[in-house]
Formats: structure tokens, sequence, C-alpha cells
């Protein structure tokens, strides 16, 4: 019977799509995936040549292409090798089976006899002198995948499994030019938009005069509605222009955020679309003890350490775009609804850029670039952001209030739980009908969507990872979503699982607490998930855990737990930190079981650095607002440091039978959870409002 | 009327023709010199992404005007070593994959080389203290801190 197809392969079925035979020796691959920092082209590499029993050098990808590659949406949500390498796989497979057919007929042999070594065909072992590369002629990839490839067995993979250094590193590590600020076109003028404050605001007076002397060189202004641009042929010209206008332009119905819509506790007073997924709420608590705690986090900004760039050529009727976004497909249907243009007219090509973590200023950058093309056909525009510009304008993830309630049975264990969520959407990708920011400026703005958040068959986006995973009778979530933040609000690494991670897994802690137990055994009393419960012992004893550690000593140690959407890896956290007046992180162990693994330097890579990056939310960050964001630049919006940075242990549970789950999120929420239970057992109180910088941690002793 | 400014750039004499003189050297080296090692992050001095040595001291460069470095001596991540012949410090980085996006990491290497040059022997605190200066968004911080001990460690052995 044939394998069932990968999505991704049922949606793009074409052989030729994913694997193809261009020259003699090489082998591209075709992947809707694109490489952010996170090493998916290397791990695609590493699945091709097992399947198809070549060595990686024999291989080269294209990624993110409308032209020339799948369409797999977003690289995001950890899903590239769950879905986009299980589908690269069972092309191979099926590729493979194509030639191996074909050189039964070539050779009148069995194929029983074959074998394939680097591509060269053996029959009983002996070279046949055919390959992959003298049957290609032979060989239909317009076909369509039927599944009916057999896959590798585990225990035959030699690439699958294997440490294999990144690929793209080298060039990143010798100052290549490898990133899209790098790229040059012959006749490339630079862009720079003077941004319209927010959807809906008019372009006033222009003070043309001033910006264009300000520019110290030539640059001319291109505008389209209340899209107004500096463009010319030096950088710094069009930068010192840009600066200026910035005084030197007025806007009316002008709408800023206010300090009073910085916190998360504003969301609670707004007009909410409201939905109760579970069972209902039962009306009392029938002789069980109720206990509710709520917690809450600010706005977070992705905070990329490249600001957005984009590319763009409009020449005979043709849109050409380059772009570092996660979806070249979904931001070429934005453009066609922003510019009127056929998607056949346009071709949008995926460069890398620096980590984004989610929906940054990408799309918005390229859209830019797109936006000023159409004004100045045959001219190819490059626009880079500013810093300020990408602080300020990049959509925010949504602050939210996470309240939690329990009842509890005798033993003091949960036998109901309630998860009340207050935030905005997690998804204004244009792939989720959001538009561009650029297109709120042009004359006729494309309709807005319907308020929504990421459905929870797709793993859900404030309400992602608020059920938890413990054995509980009842569960529900209560979600309100706010359908008018103060700012865009749209996906940031993990969407709503850090916060609510962060609420249920502390909230478990002081149930443990209550109940007199400690938080690795009560958890593990509470959990019958064979894999949850191998992670939560394997990191208990990598951090050495014992039952009864002191608290409020001014140190302390955490555990948490998820598996992120309750259905992909399996992660558990220790964290062990001191509290004076700032919070100073010591050491993190963590086990997670991530299924198959493709390459376990790359998955350890990923945890490293989500939880790091999940320490600076947690300790150091929130957008601040202030007659505007008034976090715009890196001492605005700070964040961890080399000097403030963690030992960090790492094990990965290899289960070879499995699946292969994405990584680059699982850790988001159990680091945070962990490190607010390392600070309440460390001072005896707790802090349920994030982020915990020295203020509050001040605060917090202040009222004790 | 352009004005002229000289200077070396990774050992080799550079004389360039600019219209503004405070153009940023970082704006000069990626787009005049074609030198795309060094990377633009903020323009504000803040993220590390443009560092560069400038006579042997690590300096952020893409807001420092043109005209302060005539005269300078100024070394960038292609006068470091190459893909054959690489520094310690990038055969450490892709020994330890000491990065994720690497947007940092031409950055970084310049930071860790001015402090090696001057502490050929520091503690990870003294590393880490030397590269607070420089942004790691991905959160490779202890591959790299990794890198740079094991390149010192290298250093030393090959130049006791």
């Amino acid at each position: 019977m044939n394998a069932p197809l990968s999505g991704p392969l049922n949606d793009n079925p074409v052989l030729e799509r994913w694997v193809s035979f261009p020259k003699s020796g090489k082998i591209s691959i075709g992947t809707g995936r694109v490489e952010i920092g996170q090493g998916v082209l290397t791990a695609m590499m590493q699945i091709a040549a097992d399947e198809l029993d070549v060595a990686m050098e024999r291989i080269v990808v294209r990624s993110g292409d409308t032209a020339l590659t799948p369409n797999e949406g977003y690289t995001a949500g950890s899903q590239s090798m769950q879905f986009g390498g299980v589908a690269l796989r069972q092309a191979c497979a099926d590729v493979r089976a194509l030639f191996l057919a074909q050189a039964v007929k070539v050779l009148g042999c069995r194929l029983s006899e074959l074998s394939i070594r680097d591509g060269s065909m053996l029959r009983n072992g002996a070279p046949t002198g055919q390959d992959y590369w003298t049957l290609a002629g032979a060989v239909d990839l317009t076909a369509k995948a039927t599944g009916s490839g057999q896959r590798k067995p585990v225990a035959e993979m030699k690439t699958i499994g294997a440490n294999t250094a990144r690929l793209d590193l080298p060039r990143k590590i010798f100052g290549e030019a490898i990133f899209i600020h790098d790229m040059q076109i012959d006749g490339m003028v630079h862009a720079r938009v003077v941004r319209q404050p927010n959807r809906g605001a008019k372009l006033g007076a222009v003070d043309e005069k001033t910006i264009l002397r300000a520019a110290k060189g030539p640059v001319e202004l291109v505008r389209t509605g209340n899209f107004l641009a500096i463009v010319g042929e030096n950088e710094t010209a069009v930068d010192l222009a840009g600066d200026a206008a910035a005084n030197h332009v007025q806007w009316q119905h002008v709408e800023v955020p206010t300090p009073l819509q910085q916190e998360a506790n504003w969301l609670l007073q707004r007009p909410a679309i409201d939905r109760v997924i579970g069972a209902p709420e039962p009306a009392d608590a029938q002789g069980r003890t109720r206990f509710e705690a709520t917690y809450s986090r600010g706005h977070l900004a992705h905070a990329s350490i490249s600001p957005s760039c984009g590319l763009a050529l409009y020449k005979d009727g043709q849109l050409e775009v380059w772009t570092h976004c996660q979806g070249v497909f979904p931001l070429r249907a934005a453009l066609v609804k922003t510019l009127g243009l056929d998607a056949s007219k346009i071709i949008v090509h995926h460069v890398q850029g620096s980590g984004c973590y989610g929906h940054n200023g990408a799309d918005d950058a390229a859209a830019d670039a797109a936006i000023v093309a159409m004004q100045k056909p045959g001219v190819p525009i490059r626009v880079c952001w500013r810093r300020e510009e990408e602080f300020v304008y990049e959509p925010k993830s949504p602050a939210m209030v996470v309240k939690v309630r329990a009842l509890l049975d005798a033993d003091g264990k949960p036998s109901d739980w309630t998860q009340e969520i207050w935030s905005a959407t997690h998804n204004y990708r244009p792939g989720a009908g959001g538009n561009v920011l650029g297109a709120w400026a042009l004359p006729n703005p494309p309709a807005e969507p319907q308020p929504g958040d990421v459905p929870e068959a797709n793993g859900g986006g404030a309400t992602r990872n608020a059920e938890p995973l413990y054995n509980i009778v009842a569960k529900r979530i209560i979600h309100h979503l706010v359908p008018e933040p103060p700012v865009r609000t749209s996906a940031l690494r993990g969407l709503g699982a850090m916060p609510n991670v962060f609420a249920l897994e502390c909230f478990i802690d002081e149930l443990a607490e209550r109940a007199g137990k400690d938080p690795v055994e009560y958890r593990l009393s509470i959990t019958s998930d064979n894999r949850a419960r191998a992670v939560i012992e394997k990191v208990a004893a990598m951090a050495n855990w014992k039952a009864g550690a002191s608290g409020g000593t001014g140190r302390g140690r955490g555990i948490a737990f998820a598996r992120y959407k309750n259905r992909a890896a399996y992660s558990a956290c220790v964290v062990e930190l001191e509290v004076e007046e700032e919070i100073s992180l010591r050491h993190v162990w963590c086990a997670t079981d991530a299924g198959l693994v493709i390459n376990p330097d790359g998955v350890i890579n990923q945890l490293e650095g989500g939880i790091i990056q999940s320490a600076s939310w947690v300790l150091k960050e929130q957008v601040r607002f202030e007659n505007g964001v008034a976090s715009f630049d890196w001492e605005t919006y700070p964040v961890l440091k080399f000097s403030e940075v963690p030992e960090i242990d790492i094990e990965l549970i290899n289960t070879k039978d499995e699946t292969p789950l994405g990584v680059g999120e699982v850790t988001a929420g159990p680091t945070a959870a962990a490190i607010g239970n390392a600070v309440s057992h460390a001072l005896g109180t707790r802090i349920r409002d994030l982020p915990l910088t020295r203020d509050r941690v001040t605060a917090t002793l202040l009222k004790e | 009327m352009p004005k002229k400014f000289q200077f070396t750039v990774n050992g080799k004499p550079v004389s360039i023709a600019l219209d503004n003189e405070e153009t940023p050297l970082l704006a000069v080296l990626r787009t005049e010199l074609g030198l795309v090692g060094t990377r633009f992050g903020c323009g504000l001095e803040q993220c590390g992404c443009c560092t560069v040595l400038i006579d042997g001291k690590p300096e952020k460069c893409c807001a420092k005007p043109v005209w302060s470095v005539a005269g300078k001596s100024i070394v960038t991540v292609e006068g470091l070593g190459t893909p054959e012949r690489p520094h310690p410090l990038q055969q450490a980085f892709i020994e330890e994959q000491a990065g994720q996006c690497g947007y940092c990491l031409t950055g970084i290497l310049i930071s860790a080389k001015a402090l090696l040059d001057k502490n050929p022997k520091p503690t990870r605190g003294e590393i880490a203290a030397a590269l607070d200066d420089n942004i790691c968004r991905c959160g490779s911080h202890n591959r790299i801190l990794r890198a740079v001990e094991k390149a010192a460690t290298q250093m030393r052995g090959a130049t006791p």
C-alpha cells in the first residue's frame, strides 16, 4: 500500500519541483522552506542524500522561489521537518523508485539485484555504467508523486541522524555576500519610505525643498496616495533626506499607542470576540477547592538583528521581488491584492536575512520596494529599513493576560481546569489576509481581514498550549480575542505558547506547593504520557534535582514542561538562578524529544537559541508605549547580553521511529515557566507578570 | 566638489573621493569597496554588527564619518582569513557551529580578535564582557564563547 502523501507533497505533487537532475553529477532539490538561521537547508540535504543514496556534495538546493520550488506556505510553526522534510523524503523515495524501475528496463535485470551508491546503479554490487544522469532522459519527473517509493528504514540511514555542519555558516563566518542586504543589481537605486504613522493617517504638507536639500546629493520624492518615498542612487543621501523628512512632513488623523495601552491589563476592558473551547465550566465547585491565579505579559518585538530589506524590479509588465520573508507564495498573493497585478506577472525569490523569529518587517520591506518599483519601471529598487523603523513598525507579539483556575480534589490534584485568555491576534500575516504595511498608505487600500487568529486545527494562536497535557478530567479554554490592538500584532516564535505555558506551568507549581508536593513528583503524578514523563525524568536527573531544596534564600531552581502545540516535540527545562535585585541565570538543563532527529547538533543549536531568546523575553523585554512606540532601538529595547547568558546543557531523547518534529519553538514556554518557578523558589514569593525586571523584583520584595 | 580620503583597509591603501565627507565608514566599505562582510545592523553604534579594527581597536563604523578615519589602518573580517586560510577564530567558529542566522558573526569575530590580541588567555567571563557590545539575537552565545576559548587555546599553541 502506498504511504499517504504528506500535506506539502499532496499540494505540490509534480516530482520535478522537489528533485531534478540539471547536470551530470548534480542533483537539485526544491523546498518551499527557507533558511532563517535554523539550518533547514542542511537538514533537507541530509534527507535527500539518504533517500537518494548520494553524497551531500552532489546536492544543490532551490529554496523559497515562486518560479522554482514547491509552495509550502510559510516556514513557521516548527513544521519544516514534520511536514516539509517528510514530503521531501517521500518525493526522493518516489524518484529513486522511478530510476530503479528504469534501470531494470535498461539492464534487463531484477529490481532485487539493484542498489545505488552515490548515484550509480550497482547490480549485485558491481558497477553497471548506469547512474541517475545516464537514466535521467528516460525518467519522466513531470509525473506526480504516488507515495509508492519505499522510504529507507531508519537503521539504514547514514546522513540522517548524524551531526552535519551547516552549509551556510562558512560564508557567514568569512563575511561573504550571502544576505539580501548584500545584493547589488545593475542600475539599482535606494528608497526609504516616509512612514505613515498609522492606518488611516493622511499625508499633508510636504516640505520638499528642505528634504531634498538635507540629502546633500541627488534624490527624488516618489508619491502615490499617502505613500511617500525618497529615492536616489546614494544610500547615505537617501538616508539623510529620510531623517529630515520625519520633521518636514505633516500627517493628519494620527493615532499613536498610549502608556495605558502598554500593559496587558488594558485588554481586560476592551470589546472582545469570545469563544469557549472544551467542556462547559461547572456552575459550582461540587465540594472541591477552587484556586485561581492571573498571569500576564506585555508586547514583544522580534527585534531582528538586521533591519528588514527588500528589492524589486518592475520591467515589461513583470514584477520581480527579492525578500527574506518566511513565505514567498503568500507574499506574492499579498502583492497581487495590493498592486492589482496578476500572480503570473510576479516572481518572488527568497534571499537570506537575519533571524526573524516570526512575522517581522520582511514582507513589508519587500512590498515597499515593490510599490516604489511600480512607480519607477525599469529601475531596480532596494529598500533597507532603519533600526527605528524596524522597532516601531514591525508587527508586535501581542500582550496577553492568562487567568488559570482549577478545582482541586482532596489529594490536591486538579480535576477541572479553565484557562482564560485575553489577547489580540497572533496572525496578521499576508497569508492570513493581513495587509503589508505600505498597502495602508496607497490610494485604494485593500480591505482589512475579518478579526481572527490561528485556528486550533493549526495549533491555535492565543490559545496555543493553553490546554494542559496533564490528566485532568475536564478542561476548557475561554478565549477573548481583542480585535483592535494599539499596534499591529502578529506571529512571534511560539505565538501564545510562551504566555500560556508560563501561566499553566507556574500554576502547576503553585498547586504542587499547596499540596505539599515536590514539583517534579507532582507533575509525574498527573502525567501518563510516556514521552512527557521521559523528558521530565531526564531533565530532573540531568540537573540532579532533589526534592525539598529549601527556598527563599536568593538562590532558586524551577522546572517546567510542555509538548509544543500538544502534538509536536516534548521539552522540559530546569533553571537555576540567583536573585538579588536583578535575576542572574546560572544554569539551564533541557531534555527534549523531537522524534526522529535529522541533525542532532542543529537541533541542539535551535533549542539553545529558543532557551536564550525566551530568557531574554522573560527577564528584559516589553515594548514601551509613550506617545507612540517608545522602544525604538537597542537601548530602549534591551535584550540578553553575552555576560548574562546561563550555562546550558541539553540532551535529546531520539525516538527514531517517530516523525521528526520541529524544535525552534518548543523551549520558549518551558524556559519562561522554569524561570518563573525558580524566581518564586528563590524569593519565596511569586511574580506573575512578565518581564521579571529589576524594578518588578524590587517592587515585589518591598511589598513582602 | 568631491573630497579625497586616504586610509588602509586590510593592509591595502585606499583612496576615495566623496561628495559627503560625513558618509559613514560602513557605507564606504560596503558600497564603494564591496567589502560586505561588515554588516549594517542599526546605524546607531549599538549592536556591533559593523565592528571593525581601527588602528587595532574594535570600533563600530556605522555612524563613523569617513573623514575621521583618514590616515588610519582598518581591518575588516575580509582581512581576518579566507576559506583557504582561515583565521583560528574562523576555524573555531566553524568547528563549534557557532552561529544561527550568522548576521552578527563578522562583528563578533572582530571583537574577539581585538580581545585575543591584547589578552591571549582570557577567562570565559572576560570573553563575555568583551562581546557585550555585540548583540546576538538567535541565542548562539554559548557556542560563540566556546569557539573563542578554543581559538585562544589554539593560537597560544601556535605561538607559545
